[in-house]
């Protein structure tokens, strides 16, 4: 099983895996590693003392390192592309499917929007996307709890994204494990709907404190509810002070605007950014071509 | 969380220094966790227990060095110790801590034969 890429674990919509596949990122496949893992049949302790031949190897790396370098690789992607990548991280049932296709109702008449959608199994998710007219490719995790960066990597093949417009990675629904694996992303989203406990934050502080912004969905449930929304705010704010708190309803739109609105930004200033690193690669061109034909 | 991704994580380390430097067998693995890296000691020594099975550290010792908890407290402007990630400030109460030790999670050294 292979948590790190996916493959044989978990599977990529369209991804055959019967074929050994050129790896992007130029690292041998992990699960060959696994292939033939076999219970129980490892050596025993059996060496004599005294005879040991025992020496001492200093690693020093990071455990999370390799995550982290795809992460990378996929943050020079959406550089290059001028893509405003958010990684939607809840619960599971907290609406963050029906917020993505409302979303993209609003904005793909303005801007190109592509979705990376992850869950254990199906592609329920990615059909619904499609229907809502939006790019969309499944990844599911098999076994695994959550998306990481290799998996996204793999992902970004299967997209042929435009320049210049947003993408939505929906995380597995899961407060915990996804806080930990960088993606490549501009900003973690956690979405939290008013039908669940106003003392999350609390309860599940390392994702409140990885995530950027805090969508509170679902509000136009608010007065069939019990919800203490100051109070919810609050904790969040315990956990992370410079969390922004976005209320919105997908289902009404009470509140899409500024969460649009804050979307449309971000893609603005990715836009923003490769056009100035287009400009620079022009002008460094232009520069070298003075130099040769002064040489020529 | 996720404890079993960490310890495929750690086999691959494992496996991709065996293929460097031609070692048969690992012996003991050394980690250092930080106390606020939201790593469950007992889960991940479960979950490498299974995943070194057939592997180079199949049987391997795992040493897990706990690094302590450390912040910086905007408000009272200096570092205080801290037993867990959004604790409140041991001096002032207050919850404007960032956490700056003990969030590492590494494997330090190997054992190998």
């Amino acid at each position: 099983m292979c948590s790190v890429c996916g493959c044989g674990q978990g599977e990529i919509e369209g991804h055959d895996h019967t074929h050994s596949h050129e790896h992007p990122h130029g690292e041998p496949h992990y699960h060959e590693h696994l292939g033939g893992l076999h219970y129980g049949l490892g050596p025993a302790h059996a060496h004599a003392p005294g005879l040991s031949q025992e020496r001492m190897v200093r690693i020093e790396q990071d455990i999370l390192g390799k995550n982290n370098t795809y992460a990378a690789d996929n943050r020079r992607y959406f550089a290059e592309h001028g893509l405003f990548a958010v990684n939607l991280v809840s619960s599971p049932g907290s609406g963050k499917t029906t917020l993505l296709v409302k979303t993209i109702a609003l904005l793909k008449d303005k801007l190109p929007v592509a979705v990376v959608e992850g869950d254990q199994q199906t592609s329920m998710d990615a059909d619904r996307i499609r229907a809502s007219g939006a790019a969309a490719v499944q990844v599911n995790t098999g076994k695994g709890c959550h998306l990481d960066a290799h998996m996204v990597g793999h992902a970004l093949e299967h997209l042929n994204l435009a320049n210049d417009g947003l993408l939505m990675i929906e995380n597995v629904g899961n407060l915990v494990c996804p806080s930990a694996f960088d993606l490549g992303e501009a900003h973690k989203v956690v979405i939290l709907s008013v039908t669940e406990g106003e003392d999350k934050p609390l309860k599940y502080p390392d994702m409140f404190h990885a995530a950027d912004v805090m969508l509170l969905n679902k509000i136009d449930l608010l007065p069939y509810l019990a919800f203490d929304v100051d109070q919810c705010v609050e904790y969040a704010h315990r956990i992370n002070p410079k969390l922004e708190v976005l209320k919105v309803s997908a289902t009404t739109g009470e509140g899409m605007e500024r969460w649009l609105a804050w979307l449309t930004e971000g893609v603005d200033v990715a836009t923003a950014a490769r056009q100035q690193n287009v400009n620079l690669l022009k002008k460094r061109i232009a520069e070298l071509e003075v130099q040769l034909a002064a040489k020529g | 969380m996720h404890e079993m991704s960490l310890a495929e994580s750690i086999l691959q380390i494992v496996e991709d220094a065996a293929a460097k430097q031609g070692f048969k067998r690992v012996s003991e693995v050394r980690l250092e966790i930080g106390a606020l890296a939201g790593v469950e000691p007992e889960a991940l020594a479960f979950c490498l227990d299974v995943v070194f099975r057939g592997s180079v550290a199949a049987g391997a010792r795992v040493e897990l060095e706990r690094l302590p908890g450390q912040g910086f407290c905007l408000d009272c402007g200096e570092t205080v110790p801290v037993m867990a990630r959004y604790d409140a400030c041991p001096k002032c109460g207050g919850y404007q801590v960032q956490a700056t030790g003990g969030t590492e999670m590494r494997v330090k050294d190997l054992l190998v034969e």
